[in-house]
């Protein structure tokens, strides 16, 4: 009789288990690429991440950076040595324990593994050093403000050094990290399983037993499984769903401006071909371009209304926007005058566009917007990694690029209009605008980089190596059961709070 | 029989070294560099540098290919630089989701188009032919993408019957297997079906007007028994031919329907390889799928002689 009540009592026990145990399931618009965070490389894949690997530091809705896996931290008088302490009781899924050693583990791996795509943002960092187990010293070879925002990223994700160096390269196939939800299986374009991690440190913010992440990348798809209840939240929406969303009682939809931005790079000096074209060669010409479109059209007609206009690097909303470059008005009659005034009242130009629908919308809608000011606009689909191609090479004119953003406004300017660094497509040199963005990563006062990024709006929109059109919002669909979301403007889904009312 | 198998897998071996050199070859006439697109959004050029190495970007054409063959002679067939997965193992990951869709959408193609290419030919000119007819026009010019939306908004969005897209495991219940797997199956094979139907009808109305149906309907044979074993034998060639050469385009992935329904097979994998430029995974999956569609046509070969005993004689 004992047994049979004792078996009966464990069959409940397991009942009431399952009934208890919940499950988020994520519909993703594309599936990651490894998941490891010194090799890591798809925004997708950062969406993974905010749920299995805790950051020394995180970003918050007004993109303050706030510490996570860091107690406190202080930089010295000349801003050339971060000390971190590191916070207490926090362990990785394997058990083993995050301190000043395992700081230092990470930060070398992501400096030094081969491969690593961490090793250019922490590039300043000369050497780091352990002063005591809680303790972490990080020195630079010059001041550089945007580290902390590196370090809310990727660049500060923190694995089990036991789980690196037994896995090596393999790490990413088995990550081992420090977040709410440790790893379970993953299926390559099928789904990533994650189950919570009792031993989480802040465990009392996580009401999920699993987490499914589903890629999907039909958007249309995304939302049937979503409306069917296959799916509790979906990112990326597309803007054209949205009033799908709003007619289904179900369901809530969430939306912030990103960080990143939409914008036309153009050839101002990446080859030859760029003093060969009018508006390459003429600044007047890029000027005349920008005046002739009208940023508001082309946020409805592209994006059905869900972005933000914008001319600069950060959207208008940002801290970090040049108020002394306000957005300009469209003015057909002017453009038509510089073009006039450059000699070239109707100048033939070549719009590279990846076939993406969005560009290819942008690309038509700009055509028909500079042609009213006398641009002859020719638009040259062409694929992805082939355009990227091309614009590395320099062989283009004009190309339809966006950037998913960073949230330090350095992350967004200095590999696009430094001297000859790798994402400047535009081929844009000018030694001023480098001693300014050089300058502005020695600044720590928000109110000084703030002046500095003045100095160079004031410059680099002028000369127009890229022309800002808009700040996408990022779209999520959810179920209306689902409470406790964050809207963080870089995207990524935090699943602290998050809960089935 | 035994020589003519042996004929025939000789042929087999100078085709896949011919389709190796191809894949590899055609791959590298894609614009961009794999290096650039794999470094990712950031595009680091010590990233890339180090993936060029990795990928021995910088030999020779001839050196490269030479490296790849002997890993394939070794059963490595390189590894994913988007994954870091082994190609192998992510060919066999997909391998059986690909098998279960082509054999399902194959099963139903034949349960539906050869009976109505039958039927369409025995009463040809009736009502029963133009609707057949009817039909395979649809299935032929309805694209698949459209048809599983379709069928995810009326069955799981509006009806709420089965879940919208996603894999299912054959080894779940049937229940669920079905649910999951009915409708991708029904797009893909209704498509097929289409075809199957024209070729069948066209094949069984030549037969059916040759001199010995005549003569088996003048001995006084059933219809039945002359449509189904002395007409349908007969017309069976091409409808075999046809059916392996679909079967083997279904094998190396129908793309858009595992797009629609998220199934994770063959096509979404090299398609994902071919825009990421993940060159080891684009030529393990070609030369796997290129080996099962030469053995598929083997196979065929092999049917032909069991159901024509004039080839043998041949």
């Amino acid at each position: 009789m004992r047994r049979c009540i004792l078996v009966a009592s464990a069959a409940l026990c397991l009942l009431a288990g399952a009934a208890g145990a919940q499950t988020l399931r994520i519909g993703l618009a594309e599936d990651p690429d490894v998941l490891d965070p010194t090799l890591a490389r798809s925004f997708v894949g950062r969406i993974v991440f905010a749920a299995l690997c805790d950051k020394l530091f995180d970003i918050d809705a007004k993109l303050d950076i706030v510490p996570q896996l860091v107690a406190s931290y202080e930089w010295s008088p000349d801003s050339k040595t971060l000390t971190l302490k590191v916070r207490p009781g926090v362990t990785f899924h394997d058990g083993e324990k995050l301190d000043a050693a395992a700081v230092k583990f990470n930060l070398d791996r992501h400096k030094t593994m081969p491969g690593s795509n961490r090793r250019g943002e922490l590039a300043p960092i000369a050497s780091v050093d352990v002063v005591d187990a809680a303790t972490v010293r990080i020195n630079l070879s010059a001041p550089f403000a945007p580290l902390l925002a590196q370090l809310a990223d990727r660049a500060g994700m923190m694995v089990s050094p036991k789980a690196a160096q037994a896995e090596g390269e393999r790490f990413g196939a088995k990550p081992v990290c420090s977040g709410p939800f440790r790893f379970v299986e993953r299926i390559a374009q099928d789904r990533i399983v994650l189950e919570r991690y009792p031993a989480y440190w802040r465990r009392d913010e996580i009401h999920f037993d699993r987490i499914v992440y589903l890629p999907i990348p039909d958007s249309t798809v995304r939302l049937a499984n979503l409306r069917a209840g296959q799916l509790d939240f979906v990112e990326r929406l597309a803007a054209s769903d949205v009033p799908q969303v709003h007619s289904d009682a179900r369901l809530r939809l969430a939306k912030i401006t990103e960080i990143g931005y939409q914008g036309i790079t153009i050839n101002v000096g990446k080859s030859e071909l760029a003093q060969k074209t009018a508006l390459g060669r003429d600044p007047r010409v890029r000027e005349a371009f920008e005046l002739a479109l009208d940023r508001d059209a082309i946020v409805q007609v592209a994006m059905d209304g869900e972005a933000l206009p914008g001319n600069q690097w950060v959207a208008p909303d940002n801290p970090f926007y040049a108020k002394n470059v306000p957005l300009p008005k469209r003015d057909v009659a002017r453009a038509r005058a510089l073009l006039a005034e450059a000699g070239v009242p109707n100048p033939a130009v070549t719009l590279m566009t990846p076939t993406t629908a969005d560009a290819q919308r942008i690309a038509q809608v700009v055509q028909a917007m500079v042609k009213e000011a006398g641009f002859d606009v020719k638009i040259q689909s062409t694929e992805f990694a082939t355009s990227l191609d091309l614009a590395d090479k320099g062989q283009f004119e004009a190309y339809v690029l966006a950037w998913s953003g960073r949230a330090d406004p350095d992350g967004n300017v200095f590999s696009f209009d430094a001297c000859r660094q790798p994402l400047n497509y535009a081929g844009y040199c000018k030694p001023e605008v480098d001693e300014l963005l050089a300058r502005s990563r020695t600044l720590r006062d928000p109110a000084e980089r703030r002046r500095a990024f003045e100095q160079v709006a004031a410059i680099v929109l002028k000369d127009r190596p890229i022309v800002y059109l808009y700040h996408r919002n990022w779209l999520w669909a959810y179920t209306a059961k689902l409470g406790g979301l964050r809207t963080i403007p870089d995207g990524l889904v935090r699943v602290q709070g998050l809960q089935f009312q | 029989m035994l020589t003519f198998l042996a004929r025939r897998i000789a042929i087999v071996v100078p085709t896949l070294v011919f389709v190796s050199m191809l894949i590899f070859s055609l791959q590298q006439l894609l614009p961009g560099d794999p290096a650039v697109v794999l470094a990712g959004e950031d595009r680091d050029p010590a990233v890339v540098a180090y993936l060029r190495g990795k990928l021995h970007l910088d030999e020779p054409l001839a050196v490269r290919y030479a490296l790849w063959v002997k890993g394939v002679l070794q059963g490595d067939l390189g590894e994913s630089q988007r994954m870091q997965k082994p190609v192998l193992g992510l060919i066999l990951e997909k391998l059986p989701v690909t098998l279960e869709l082509a054999a399902l959408a194959m099963a139903i193609a034949l349960c539906i188009g050869i009976p109505a290419g039958v039927l369409s030919a025995v009463r040809r000119g009736t009502a029963w032919d133009y609707a057949a007819s009817m039909v395979a026009l649809w299935g032929l010019s309805t694209p698949n993408f459209w048809l599983g939306i379709l069928m995810i908004l009326l069955f799981s969005v509006t009806l709420g019957w089965l879940p919208a897209s996603g894999y299912v495991s054959p080894f779940e219940p049937a229940r669920a297997t079905l649910a999951g797997w009915g409708r991708p199956a029904c797009v893909v094979g209704t498509a097929i079906a289409a075809v199957l139907m024209r070729h069948t009808r066209s094949a069984m109305l030549q037969v059916l007007s040759s001199d010995y149906v005549r003569t088996a309907r003048a001995k006084g044979l059933a219809e039945p028994r002359v449509v189904l074993l002395h007409a349908l034998r007969n017309a069976l060639i091409p409808i075999v031919t046809l059916g392996a050469l679909e079967l083997g385009t279904l094998l190396s992935g129908a793309v858009l329907t595992e797009q629609v329904f998220t199934i994770p097979g063959f096509g979404k994998l090299i398609v994902d390889a071919v825009f990421n430029r993940d060159y080891a995974v684009v030529q393990g999956v070609v030369l796997f799928t290129a080996t099962a569609y030469i053995a598929l046509n083997l196979l065929a070969d092999v049917a032909y002689v069991l159901i024509d005993p004039r080839i043998r004689v041949s």
